[in-house]
């Protein structure tokens, strides 16, 4: 079956990278997009083309404009786009540890009581989340991720936090998340997790691809300190269920 | 094996090289000097790589102390009133400091960042191939983290080599190209005509991660909030505020403002150059100009070798080279009079 797919829109980002955009909003097709394309680029890499930044609406094509220009490249984007590879990979699944409520998620009673739910029945919903690596921005490691359901959006806070822990599991609008070196936010913290999405001197250094599916699981206190203890010493704790 | 100890140093001051790109689509920002064409020309002089590590020197004034034996050094970028032990040295030129020597540089004039390039470079071990720092994320060597007084680099002796001096081009003093995009559409023609008539100047609370510009509010058409993108260098975001900022090395890799043009990556490192309060333009160039550009300057660094002259005892006159502004013409990035 032939499907004409919409060709995406092509900004400049200077002289040395394009924004392949495919939507300007949240969006799963879009992701979806983002994605082949960036496959479609690892497996027939083109020349010039130094590295790529898939995000949730846009793939970032960063190339040497001394090797490919603008419209060529541009030209060539447009082709990979509208003629994607067939899902040959199949993409990893994750299944992460979390500590949610108490001092590891400070906002998780709140959150439940904005809801007129219960902290349980936040944390159940959010396990029962089938998501995937929509994008890792911002920070080393820290992973946005799609498929919250409706029932737990909630608008990021009026007051972002200059500062929250490593290995936050948060909620900020329609996306959850895993942050994992400690900085700013001003998403809901939920949880923790005591798995490094970003480790120095541990191989992989990267835990986490865009692409991955990713489910939570909960665990109590002691197990999250034992992990964390394990993971500090550079074991991965997530565990790989699909590969 | 001779050290190079860091008698004193100011903030802003930390281990750079050609960065490490790669590694942006899982989080890790590229970082690397600011002024690569600076970084280059220094390592040019002391027969290093382009782009190996070499100490970036912020605003404020430093001072470095050969021990163990002597090293060679070389300076470019923003200029200083630099001596090595009471001998005067020029800019854009190499030098070689005897063991126990002291090489004292003043305050940047003209420019805000200088490179100091060692012979044969130092120890260190590369993270993600690289020694730049990038405090955030725990990377750099030999410190992950900016250079403070007491620290050592370890380095070979020096080699004894006949002293290069580099003659770059003349300073382009035009005003910081841009090319509009990638979100130049979230903005009137108004707020666009307003972005590029301005006059601006560099927010002193400026970093390595980001240069905020005090100027006009730049306003959006439909509020300031876009579903995150990827960033390069010289990203110029707007957000909530409409004070635009320009996106430095340690830039986060996405972010959620509009994007309303970026700086043209040869007119990069002398935007990166403009000291704090001084006042500039942008002109918008097309992308054909732009790429045109690139390739120049592309051109330029790989012709740096062709550009050095051994220099000769006599013709060594500091003041005849700084007045001629052979020195230190990678940076001086816009001319204040114009301005003014």
């Amino acid at each position: 079956m032939a499907v004409t797919l919409s060709p995406p829109r092509l900004l400049p980002s200077g002289d040395a990278a394009i924004t392949v955009e495919f939507s300007r909003n949240i969006d799963d097709a879009a992701n979806q997009r983002v994605l082949a394309l960036d496959r479609a680029l690892t497996e027939a890499p083109v020349s010039g083309v130094t590295e790529t930044v898939p995000t949730y609406r846009s793939l970032l094509v960063h190339y040497d404009p001394t090797e490919i220009g603008f419209d060529a490249l541009g030209e060539k984007m447009i082709s990979l786009a509208q003629h994607p590879l067939p899902p040959t990979k199949k993409s990893r699944r994750w299944r992460i540890p979390v500590a949610y409520g108490g001092e590891h998620g400070i906002d998780l009673e709140d959150f439940a009581k904005r809801l007129n739910t219960t902290p349980d029945e936040v944390v159940a919903r959010h396990v029962a989340g089938d998501y995937r690596v929509a994008m890792i921005g911002f920070t080393p490691g820290w992973s946005y991720l799609s498929g919250l359901e409706k029932f737990l959006h909630m608008p990021r806070r009026q007051n972002p936090r200059l500062s929250t822990p490593a290995g936050t599991i948060s909620i900020g609008g329609v996306q959850t998340g895993i942050q994992c070196l400690a900085g700013p936010s001003g998403w809901h913290l939920l949880g923790r997790t005591p798995v490094r999405t970003y480790q120095l001197h541990r191989d992989p250094i990267f835990l986490l691809e865009p692409g991955d599916r990713v489910t939570f699981a909960a665990v109590d206190t002691e197990t999250f300190a034992d992990q964390d203890r394990a993971a500090e010493a550079g074991e991965i704790v997530a565990e790989l269920i699909a590969a | 094996m001779s050290r190079l100890i860091i008698a004193s140093i100011g903030p802003a001051s930390s281990v750079q090289d050609g960065g490490r790109p790669g590694s942006q689509r899982y989080g890790l920002t590229p970082s690397g000097a600011v002024d690569r064409l600076a970084l280059a020309a220094a390592n040019t002089l002391v027969g290093n790589a382009l782009f190996a590590a070499g100490i970036e020197i912020g605003p404020f004034g430093a001072a470095f102390t050969a021990r163990g034996g002597a090293v060679r050094i070389a300076l470019a970028g923003a200029l200083r009133n630099t001596d090595i032990g009471g001998r005067k040295v020029a800019f854009d030129t190499s030098a070689t400091l005897a063991d126990g020597e002291t090489l004292t540089l003043g305050f940047a004039r003209g420019g805000s960042f200088s490179y100091l390039a060692i012979e044969g470079g130092f120890e260190g071990e590369p993270m993600f191939g690289s020694f730049a720092v990038n405090a955030r994320a725990g990377l750099g060597s030999p410190y992950p983290r900016p250079l403070q007084a007491g620290d050592e680099l370890h380095t070979a002796p020096a080699s004894g080599a006949a002293e290069q001096r580099i003659e770059l081009p003349a300073a382009d003093k035009g005003p910081i190209r841009v090319v509009l995009g990638p979100q130049d559409d979230e903005f009137s023609d108004d707020a666009k005509k307003l972005f590029l008539e301005a006059k601006w100047k560099i927010s002193p609370t400026s970093d390595r991660m980001g240069y905020r510009l005090e100027g006009p509010v730049i306003k959006h058409l439909h509020g300031h909030n876009i579903v995150s993108d990827g960033m390069v260098n010289g990203s110029i975001q707007v957000p909530g505020n409409g004070a635009p900022i320009v996106l430095m090395p340690d830039r986060p890799t996405t972010g959620g403002y509009p994007k309303i043009a970026t700086v043209i990556s040869a007119d990069f490192g002398r935007f990166a150059q403009i000291p704090a309060g001084t006042g500039f333009r942008f002109k918008a160039v097309g992308m054909a100009e732009a790429q045109e550009e690139a390739r120049k300057f592309a051109k330029l660094l790989h012709t740096l070798p062709d550009r050095l002259r051994t220099i000769e005892h006599f013709d060594l006159n500091i003041e005849a080279l700084q007045d001629a502004n052979v020195a230190g013409s990678a940076v001086n990035a816009v001319d204040t009079g114009t301005w003014q």
